[in-house]
């Protein structure tokens, strides 16, 4: 089982959560008070060990999203940091939570100094009203947090995929790019999209009243040169067809390789040639 | 404005059949005007579901319907809570004697869906009718729509509430309803991946579901470029008058097509324009978040949701 695994399973336990309604009535976030919330203070604690945290901590990382989720299944999150990654100094991991989803840690991004910087887009689901959460750790120990309240998106729209049966025809397609001119050793940005129903499997089937399994990519790994630049342990918080924006810093002429590897263990891989410097 | 009108029809129509029926004094029936013989129609709100305590929506926001044939009644969509479905079945037997026979679900959306329960209790239970995926969508979201209800109107309901489709139709079929045909058509992924239309071949009235909207702006839910495919082909039929899912009846459904064609078609060219800019999805959103809704009604709630939906689609072309 992996750290992403057990700790979401750690959470989703401590809450006794078995849907989202049940999500909403018990896990109520005050807008104006991230601490309060107890999903976070369990979190906190079994992740964290109780280790301070500074927060805001702008200096460090800043966090981008929606006041409202227009799309329950596709809420646009940034995560800029501003720390520059050198082998002495460097943000570590980040960590993407979302305290109200039924598996509140969505993400954990793994960077290093060849990461260039430790940025991070994608897109989430967002069950319910909610605080989501960066926390930025660094290869010394220390922890800074940007949190953004959330709301849940009115109306008709939900956290589930749009088309599951195409979602399936499509699946382990991926798209993979890196933008603009690259110069060696300049952090450039890639952009890695992958075609995956990343369903959550909480889904009760009417006749059997089993749950529909989950079926999600769980782990990302991508380098450059060979030379680890970012992994992921991720989970079906992502929202359908995962995407993903980040940065690596290129040397001479290499290859950018990414695999993803999801929870029926099917893997998949994709390589994008850079010539840096040309 | 046309939905005075309608209102105002309707209020005649609810007094010239007042006694009829009455299974059930407590609730007050749904207002319905009858847009041609045996179709009544009821006209929702324009407004987004399901509104706030405060205010007078209380999830009544979709056009619902039924079509009265010789043997029996079908039910087109069954509005947004277990209370609305109450109404509209008051309606239905203030003006027939007539059994409720088919309910049909033009898609998963709960505006159409929640007042399922109030059907699934008479006797003999109708047969729930819907396209092949809403059994699977449904599954997935009526937890959601659930929790938004209770959030925002304080009703709670149960999972019994939520009535999954036990005939469902994967290509066409055709109802009886006695000396009256319906024609349901369950079409590829366009608002939802669950749409289905419904014909009644004796009118030539074509219930649309929410693959037509006329006043309120129109929401993607399923498939953009899909949606438009399909708008060729609802075109293309031989049709006295559309139900929108939203929006007055009309005759004139090729123009009420036609704009709503220009909405979408707007969508579909400033993401593709923003994605051939390199524009960034939080970024596409912010840019057009202004553009192409003039005279549509509940562009704040649903414009940059379309964007974010379209935007996601449309990554993926080559």
């Amino acid at each position: 089982m992996n750290t992403l695994t057990s700790l979401l399973l750690a959470a989703v336990l401590a809450a006794g959560l078995a849907g989202p309604a049940q999500a909403q009535a018990q896990q109520k976030s005050d807008p104006d008070n991230p601490e309060a919330n107890a999903t976070w203070q369990q979190m906190r604690t079994a992740v964290f060990q109780g280790r301070p945290i500074t927060t805001p901590a702008e200096a460090v990382l800043s966090l981008d999203a929606p006041e409202r989720a227009q799309d329950a299944a596709i809420v646009p999150i940034s995560i800029r940091t501003h720390v520059e990654q050198r082998p002495e100094r460097y943000i570590e991991r980040v960590y993407l939570m979302i305290d109200n989803n039924p598996s509140p840690m969505g993400a954990v991004f793994h960077f290093t100094p060849r990461s260039g910087r430790a940025d991070i887009e994608t897109r989430v689901r967002v069950d319910a009203y909610t605080h989501v959460r960066a926390i930025a750790e660094m290869n010394t120990g220390e922890l800074y947090m940007a949190t953004r309240f959330v709301k849940a998106s009115g109306g008709c729209s939900a956290p589930p995929g749009k088309d599951a049966a195409a979602a399936m025809a499509s699946l382990g397609k991926m798209r993979f790019r890196v933008e603009g001119e690259v110069e060696a050793g300049k952090p450039a940005l890639a952009q890695l999209m992958i075609s995956h129903p990343n369903n959550s499997g909480l889904v009760m089937d009417q006749l059997t009243r089993m749950y529909t399994p989950a079926y999600f990519v769980r782990r990302i790994q991508v380098s450059y040169a060979g030379e680890p630049v970012l992994s992921a342990d991720v989970d079906f918080s992502i929202s359908e067809n995962p995407n993903f924006r980040f940065y690596f810093v290129p040397s001479g002429a290499g290859e950018l390789k990414a695999e993803v590897i999801d929870t029926n263990d099917l893997r998949f891989e994709t390589v994008v040639k850079v010539g840096a410097g040309t | 404005m046309v939905g005075g009108l309608l209102r105002t029809a309707v209020c005649a129509f609810a007094l010239a059949g007042a006694g009829l029926s009455g299974a059930n004094p407590g609730v007050e029936p749904l207002p319905v005007a009858e847009i041609a013989p045996g179709v009544h129609v009821h006209s929702g709100h324009q407004a987004a579901w399901p509104g706030a305590r405060a205010d007078a929506v209380q999830g009544d926001i979709a056009n619902l319907g039924f079509v009265i044939g010789e043997h029996c009644v079908a039910v087109i969509d069954t509005g947004g809570s277990p209370a609305l479905g109450q109404r509209l079945l008051a309606a239905v037997q203030r003006t027939t004697t007539r059994p409720v026979c088919f309910v049909i679900n033009t898609h998963v959306h709960p505006d159409h869906t929640l007042g399922n329960a109030a059907f699934a209790a008479l006797e003999p239970r109708p047969r729930f009718v819907g396209h092949a995926r809403l059994k699977a969508s449904l599954a997935a979201r009526a937890p959601f729509y659930r929790e938004a209800l209770e959030r925002e109107l304080g009703v709670v309901t149960t999972a019994a509430d939520i009535v999954p489709p036990d005939l469902e139709v994967d290509a066409s079929t055709e109802l009886d309803l006695g000396g009256r045909r319906l024609r349901l058509q369950a079409w590829p992924t366009a608002h939802t991946d669950n749409d289905l239309s419904v014909l009644d071949e004796a009118s030539a009235t074509l219930f649309a579901g929410d693959l037509l909207f006329i006043g309120h702006l129109p929401v993607i839910d399923g498939r953009l470029l899909g949606w438009l495919e399909v708008m060729d082909r609802l075109a293309s039929q031989d049709v006295r008058q559309m139900v929108p899912g939203h929006g007055p009846p009309t005759r004139d459904w090729p123009a009420a097509l036609a704009t709503q064609r220009r909405y979408l078609e707007g969508v579909r060219d400033g993401i593709r324009r923003a994605l051939a800019d390199k524009r960034t999805i939080a970024d596409a959103v912010e840019a057009l978040a202004d553009t192409g809704i003039d005279g549509w009604l509940l562009s704040a709630d649903f414009h940059r949701r379309n964007l974010t939906a379209a935007y996601a689609e449309l990554e993926w072309e080559d």
